[in-house]
């Protein structure tokens, strides 16, 4: 694809892409609560070097 | 005229290295591979029944000609390659570790194996622990893609009718690969579509729609297309072609798993019997494919070629009806039996709440669990979606080691039992030719020296090689063969009565 329209492609996308975030919000209390608790809980399994973890993260590509 | 849905997939797995300075992804895959047949039997120079490549034409196309334009398919590099009991090819492709499915008959029995595939690569780096040196550790990762650029697949296979025209596939094809992402979607932080910066987009719906440029073609592994044109069939290629299917994600979330393979089933069985009622052809089906994953909302529309609007949840919600009346009028004999309807339950269910509110589906679908999952972590730190931890939750999510797996947190519904899964990791399907190639390998693994998806081939010591072809995917079932392989005491019997 050449370039020029490659970069009107995205130029277009911009407009759409304002307001796609939609508030995960929460319910009910108890559903507040369990996340609560299982970010409690992930927290301590999740990598301790985010950055790091992040950028040696690099794979060949497949299919 | 439709024919029975036999169905697999196959997936590549990322890989990790830890502990080195030089963590070549390809010994990696070795190793773990290895590790884990090693452990299955640890007896010096076990039996290892290898690949047979014989009738592999990964270049054919079904378009009637190999475009000069296209290039084949990269040899793929063979390191490790097995037959397991249960059927499965476990592999190196590329530079990955690669799990294909036995056949199976639903996308129940798919499910299954594909829980089962991954549980053995669970065992695998448990099993290549104990090989590596301290400090060093093998992790896989059930996703698609690094976040930098570079894409590895989860592929789903579909017997078809060969009669069927290949443009009806390909229209119809599209329209369903493109708008089923709304519930196929593994999630992902970011973009990597060429051409915008990574952070334009905070989360996306799927993993794999940044890396698709073309609707149709052969390639796999660069500009990939919505249609995969391989014709490869691996069973009798007049009657059957083998739909191959790149453009899907790799899913944690059974439920997400069962309706990508179950409606996938009924789609292309309604595309067999002429029973889709309105086609949906879209201006540019690939920009299409990228802003379908890219709006959470699910309420923008995309353009059809005739300049009308549609919502992708409208299109699905087209094809559920249509599904409907074909099952009415065709039943699902063809399509999974009792699964579909099951299959057709949950669809219906899930395109319920994605119209009302997609959010209420985190408990069975990948995008929604991980979305809701990043945001409250967002959320209490206060982060934006470029920062790092995000996009390593991301990652992390698909972590197979259990203890570290997000995505075995977040409350997902199963639909499978523990018990299913684990006798999957060794015995077959009862119900296509993998239960023949699975029963044969469990009984007889010294006298067979080669195996694929179509044949098998026996050193029964004598007579030179025997190959026995299977080319009916839907023949060597239990039905069909499990009296004669339980009334055979050796390979040499079973030859004697299969040519008698």
């Amino acid at each position: 694809m050449a370039e020029r329209e490659q970069k009107k492609k995205v130029d277009q996308r911009d407009e759409v892409e304002a307001d796609t975030l939609p508030a995960a919000s929460e319910s009910g209390e108890k559903l507040k609560s369990d996340m609560d608790d299982l970010l409690d809980e992930i927290d301590e399994v999740l990598e301790t070097n985010a950055e790091d973890f992040v950028k040696s993260y690099i794979q060949k590509g497949g299919q | 005229m439709s024919v029975p849905k036999t169905l697999g997939i196959e997936t590549e797995y990322g890989i990790v290295l830890r502990g080195t300075d030089d963590p070549n992804p390809i010994l990696a895959s070795s190793l773990l591979i290895n590790a884990y047949l090693a452990d299955r039997d640890p007896t010096p120079n076990a039996p290892r029944v290898s690949w047979d490549f014989e009738d592999e034409t990964p270049a054919r196309d079904a378009r009637g000609e190999t475009p000069l334009h296209a290039l084949a398919p990269e040899i793929e590099t063979h390191m490790v390659n097995a037959v397991l009991t249960n059927g499965a090819r476990y592999y190196v492709d590329h530079a990955h570790p690669e799990y294909s499915s036995p056949e199976c008959a639903d996308a129940r029995s798919v499910l299954v194996h594909d829980r089962a595939g991954e549980e053995i690569l669970v065992q695998s780096m448990a099993s290549a622990g104990r090989v590596l040196r301290d400090g060093q550790e093998i992790v896989v990762y059930k996703n698609n893609s690094d976040g930098k650029g570079n894409s590895y697949g989860c592929h789903e296979n579909y017997l078809m009718d060969r009669a069927t025209p290949f443009g009806q596939i390909v229209q119809h094809g599209i329209a369903h690969f493109v708008t089923r992402q709304i519930f196929t979607g593994a999630g992902k932080v970011g973009t990597e579509l060429p051409g915008m910066n990574r952070d334009e987009i905070g989360f996306q719906i799927t993993q794999r729609a940044d890396f698709f440029e073309e609707q149709v073609g052969l390639e796999t592994t660069l500009k990939r297309p919505i249609i995969n044109t391989r014709d490869e069939p691996h069973a009798d290629a007049r009657k059957y072609r083998r739909l191959h299917v790149i453009a899907g994600d790799a899913n944690m979330s059974e439920v997400a798993t069962y309706l990508k393979v179950g409606t996938t089933a009924i789609v292309l069985g309604m595309v067999e019997a002429g029973a889709i009622t309105r086609p949906f052809v879209f201006a540019d089906p690939v920009r299409v494919m990228q802003d379908v994953s890219f709006d959470l909302t699910l309420k923008k529309t995309v353009a059809l070629d005739d300049d009308t609007r549609v919502r992708p949840v409208e299109v699905q919600r087209s094809l559920f009806e249509d599904a409907t009346r074909f099952i009415e009028s065709h039943g699902t004999d063809d399509v999974g039996g009792p699964v579909a309807l099951d299959v057709m339950a949950r669809w219906g269910h899930t395109l319920d709440l994605l119209e009302t509110d997609p959010m209420e589906l985190a408990s069975t679908l990948d995008w929604v669990a991980k979305y809701r999952l990043l945001s409250a972590y967002s959320e209490r730190h206060d982060l934006r979606w470029d920062d790092a931890r995000l996009a390593a939750m991301d990652i992390q999510y698909h972590d197979m080691r259990p203890e570290r797996c997000l995505a075995r947190k977040v409350g997902l519904e199963t639909i499978v039992s523990p018990n299913e899964v684990h006798a999957a990791m060794t015995r077959p399907p009862d119900d296509t030719r993998a239960y023949f190639r699975g029963e044969c390998l469990r009984k007889w693994p010294d006298a067979i020296v080669a195996a694929n998806w179509d044949s098998l081939v026996f050193d029964v010591g004598t007579d030179p090689l025997r190959r026995i072809p299977m080319m009916e995917p839907t023949r060597g079932t239990r039905a069909h063969v499990g009296t004669v392989l339980d009334e055979c005491d050796t390979p040499l019997e079973l030859l004697e009565r299969l040519s008698g």
